[in-house]
């Protein structure tokens, strides 16, 4: 009776198995296939509708041909479970019923190999080439009897529509500030600009350097000429320099960077000649300390405990050669300046330093040496934009606390 | 006036711009012209590099020939430079038109001396962190105050004996870390990001000028 018993439920556990083996689902109507947008191409996004009976054991398998009769190439084959429209805000949007909708991205399929039998090589789809896309599905190596096909071309776009709202943010940022300058051109003396104590350091510094004759160590962070805030750092360098040139003592830059170092050079050289010194000028003193991180903080931290400078300026990106180099600045009792955008070693800066310029005001640092009307209408500018960043963020939060998500997914990076 | 005022900012203003709009343009024409602009950087970074090696050499020459203080560190300089460019050319016997042999003299230097002098210039941070801790958390004002009973809940709250005393000192750890910290540097960022496009606009318009010099 056991066995009988035992038989019977093997063949009604074969039967449900082969039953299921067979269930798969049919395949919805609304197949499409569309060039990837806001790519350099090489890329189509296919999309179809979610049906009822999906489990995870069934899989969703794309071909590709480049003719509709075939040959038909494999490009991917996906658990009917995963990859929706929600994983694709860039294209989809943010859309309730997205996860009704699966949606993939192919940009490459496999073929036989030419060399080795038995491997695929990977093709990459091609930019202008007409497609056909195959879907079917299969679940537990059976494949559903029917397929749909859709046809579409891969191309290259000319602008990024999922940088739109970036760009408009730009634009805008960039007008507020152009604005400014040129009123401030036509209005000057009317711009107000709060209170840097670091800035306003700079000559406390080089008075003291002066008094003591002992020189000026202006070190550059450890980042390229091509960074924003190298850049800002040799605009600060530049007004240091004239000031050195004015007060006749001595200023000493280092440098990581080759190229940094020829356009410092440059710089204090022109800085020089403005303040009708070009005699005071001497290149060695601008030159390159070293090309890798810790030997650039061993090698300044060993001029300064040779040279003992009277101000160290500290400006540009740092990384861990932060502490390094302005707790030897501190123990050698030098007056420090740091400037920097790199927020993780602020904390070091502050604790060792005199004076920390924090992130942007490394950035308003130039215009608030100089004092010149355009650059200080630049600041107004930034300071502008930063207002109506703050006012969307508070409206956004308060949005977003009441459900809405509107400006959140409006100002959001895809 | 007109090669060293006109036509930097001409070439600022036009790269600048080219630069602005490759960000926008995902075209695959676009990346290729940023590739070619990436490799004019290379080539330049190539070229600098001699100048700049040229300007340590003579800056140790110097130092050497006025027997400044410390002249003795720069016959290493020179000692380093020439012993490692000399197994760089040699490369193992197959000279500097092949490509590197890997596990050589060059990669000897590096992992013998450069590694471990670097290493213990990294290792050295750890004392610095604990002497500049030390300076700052004498708590002389209220912020320095702040700033001490903050950095203990921290600093304790990431050991295990935290957790063994309450779960709320990681917890509210966590939260001091996670919230008043991060919008702290998320108003920097901001900050950062508003002041990095006010300064390539400057630049991009002429408008700063301090780089070639000053106004």
């Amino acid at each position: 009776m056991k066995l009988i018993g035992f038989l019977r439920l093997l063949i009604l556990s074969m039967a449900l198995g082969l039953g299921t083996a067979y269930a798969v689902p049919d395949l919805p109507d609304d197949f499409t296939a569309m060039d990837t947008p806001d790519d350099a191409g090489y890329s189509a996004t296919l999309s179809w509708s979610v049906v009822p009976g999906e489990t995870a054991d069934m899989e969703y398998v794309i071909e590709v041909a480049e003719n509709q009769d075939g040959p038909w190439y494999q490009a991917a084959a996906i658990p009917a479970t995963l990859s929706h429209r929600t994983n694709f805000p860039g294209i989809y949007g943010f859309a309730d019923d997205n996860i009704n909708y699966h949606a993939l991205n192919i940009d490459t399929y496999a073929v036989p190999s030419q060399e080795e039998i038995g491997q695929v090589d990977k093709v990459r789809l091609k930019n202008g080439q007409d497609y056909f896309f195959k879907l079917s599905s299969r679940m537990d190596g059976t494949s559903s009897d029917t397929f749909r096909v859709v046809k579409t071309q891969v191309y290259g776009n000319y602008f990024s529509m999922r940088k739109l709202n970036n760009f408009i943010i730009m634009l805008f940022v960039a007008f507020f500030v152009l604005f400014f300058i040129f009123k401030a051109k036509r209005n000057p003396g009317k711009l107000f600009l709060r209170k840097i104590s670091g800035l306003d350091a700079v000559d406390e510094a080089l008075g003291r350097a002066t008094e003591m004759g002992k020189p000026v160590f202006f070190i550059h962070g450890i980042a390229t000429m091509a960074e924003i805030p190298t850049i800002a750092s040799i605009n600060i360098l530049s007004r240091v320099a004239q000031k050195v040139a004015e007060f006749d003592t001595t200023l000493k830059v280092t440098n990581y960077d080759p190229i940094v170092m020829a356009v410092s050079q440059e710089t204090v050289k022109e800085a020089y000649v403005k303040e009708g010194r070009p005699d005071a000028f001497v290149q060695e003193n601008v030159s390159l300390t070293a090309a890798d991180q810790f030997s650039y903080a061993a090698a300044v931290d060993g001029m300064m405990v040779r040279e003992k400078p009277a101000a160290n300026f500290f400006m540009g990106t740092f990384f861990a050669e932060s502490l390094l180099l302005s707790e030897t600045g501190a123990s050698t009792g030098a007056i420090q300046i740091a400037g920097t955008d790199s927020y993780t070693q602020l904390p070091f800066f502050v604790t060792t330093c005199d004076y920390t310029l924090m992130g942007e005001e490394l950035y308003a640092a130039s215009a608030y040496l100089s004092r010149e009307p355009k650059l200080l209408g630049s600041i107004k500018g930034q300071d502008m934009g930063k207002a109506a960043l703050i006012v969307l963020i508070i409206v956004g939060s308060i949005l977003s606390s009441f459900g809405v998500e509107f400006l959140t997914h409006l100002l959001k990076s895809m | 006036m007109f090669w060293k005022r006109t036509l930097p900012v001409a070439i600022a203003f036009i790269f600048g711009i080219i630069g602005v709009a490759l960000y926008y343009i995902p075209h695959q024409v676009a990346q290729d012209g940023l590739n070619t602009f990436n490799g004019w950087l290379r080539i330049i970074q190539g070229f600098a590099l001699f100048i700049g090696f040229a300007s340590l050499l003579r800056l140790h020459w110097t130092k050497m020939k006025r027997k400044s203080e410390g002249w003795g560190y720069s016959i290493f300089v020179f000692i380093g430079f020439i012993v490692t460019i000399g197994f760089s050319l040699y490369n193992e016997g197959h000279y500097f038109l092949e490509s590197r042999v890997s596990d050589g003299k060059v990669d000897w230097i590096y992992l013998n001396i450069v590694y471990p002098a670097t290493s213990t210039m990294f290792a050295m941070l750890a004392f610095f962190v604990a002497s500049a801790a030390f300076r700052t958390f004498r708590a002389r004002s209220v912020e320095a105050a702040i700033l001490l009973i903050a950095a203990v809940i921290v600093m304790f709250g990431k050991t295990p004996f935290a957790a063994m005393i309450s779960d709320s000192i990681p917890e509210f750890a966590q939260w001091l870390l996670a919230v008043p910290n991060l919008a702290v540097k998320r108003a920097l960022y901001f900050g950062i990001c508003l002041g990095s496009i006010s300064t390539s606009l400057r630049i991009i318009f002429g408008i700063e000028r301090s780089y070639l010099g000053g106004e």
